[in-house]
């Protein structure tokens, strides 16, 4: 049976929520080597995963929602305030501000659901599923050149692009927000993996260049 | 490493991606009337290809779709990719004609040759394997 009071008190939960590297934020905080390379995770997010067919009525009813869905790998679709990732040809990952989600006086899931309607595809709450990593710094790209082997200079990957790949062999979704930022989504129990791995990588960027 | 160009997200490296084993093996069109024979073979039975030879392959960690892909055995060269149920290309040479016999199949140095001393005949020069071959 529902424990109705724990709903009704659902922003009490939201005080005990631990995001999956939070305790290797003291970690993060001294393996960041300002100006260099900075890595920390990002904020809670609410995340939802849509699966519609693009050319349906629904896709368009669900663009209309997301502001718009992106076409092609790589795309990144929607406003400011959320970003709409292509995560396959009928696949894709709504990341918005976590205060957009539905138990903390958002709509976002009902807004997509009732868009989706009796199509076929679906719409699920993937808020829990993945963490961020906000890796900047003028030597962000080379620490993840370390582990990805995807062509990552600015020529190819430009700001506004995400990517399903690997890092570090986990597999992530590589969004890159700015010319010297990125962000990492790897699913939470790859969390303190990758976290760690990140760090081992920045490591070099400590010392003195040797000449 | 293979780097493999998936037909939705270009190339990637091989461990983005999962083997799915031999393509256009269709399921039986009534698997009840099958004999265990035939259900085994439809089962487990694949073709062992010497050459070229079409497959399935999953992105697994990219856009999560499979594909078809028609890679030489030999050289790994990956002569194309194609959707799922997509006619195997043609041009390239079918593997159904290089594919080892099916059983029964003597062993090639107990067929006489007539006029040759048994035990004196060539090895076989057929681009195909023998069966038990072990390479
Ligand atoms: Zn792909």
């Amino acid at each position: 049976m529902a424990n109705t009071a724990a709903l009704t008190g659902i922003n009490g939960l939201r005080e005990i929520r631990r995001s999956p590297a939070s305790h290797l934020a003291a970690a993060l905080e001294s393996g960041s080597v300002p100006g260099t390379v900075v890595l920390k995770e990002g904020p809670f997010q609410t995340m939802a995963g849509v699966r519609v067919d693009p050319a349906s009525e629904a896709a368009s009813r669900i663009a209309s929602v997301t502001g718009g869905l992106p076409a092609r790998c790589g795309e990144v679709a929607g406003t400011e305030q959320a970003s709409v990732l292509w995560l396959g040809p009928s696949e894709f990952l709504v990341v918005a501000p976590e205060e957009d989600h539905d138990t903390l006086g958002g709509d976002l899931l009902g807004s997509l659901t009732a868009a989706l309607g009796d199509a076929p595809g679906q719409v699920v709450d993937l808020s829990a599923n993945r963490t961020t990593f906000e890796l900047t710094g003028p030597r962000a790209r080379a620490v993840l050149e370390k582990g990805c082997a995807l062509d990552l200079h600015p020529r190819s990957f430009t700001p506004g692009t995400a990517l399903a790949t690997e890092v570090g062999n986990i597999p992530v979704v590589l969004l890159k927000n700015g010319e010297e930022s990125f962000r990492l989504f790897p699913r939470a129990s790859f969390a303190d993996f990758l976290g760690r791995w990140l760090l081992d990588a920045m490591r070099e960027f400590a010392s003195p260049e040797v000449p | 490493m293979l780097l493999i160009s998936c037909p939705n997200c270009g190339s990637r490296d091989e461990t983005e991606f999962h083997y799915g084993g031999q393509a256009h093996v269709p399921y039986p069109e009534n698997p009840n009337d099958l004999s265990d024979r035939e259900w085994a073979e439809f089962l487990f039975y694949r073709d062992n290809t010497k050459g070229a030879f079409a497959e399935r392959w999953l992105h697994s960690t990219g856009c999560r779709q499979w594909f078809n892909m028609l890679r030489d055995t030999v050289t790994y060269d990956i002569q194309a990719v194609y959707p799922m149920g997509a006619p195997r290309p043609a041009g390239a040479p079918d593997a159904l004609s290089v594919v080892v016999p099916k059983r029964p199949l003597k062993q090639p140095e107990l067929i006489e040759q007539p006029g040759s001393a048994p035990g004196t005949a060539a090895p076989s020069t057929s681009t195909t394997a023998p069966e038990g071959a072990t390479k």
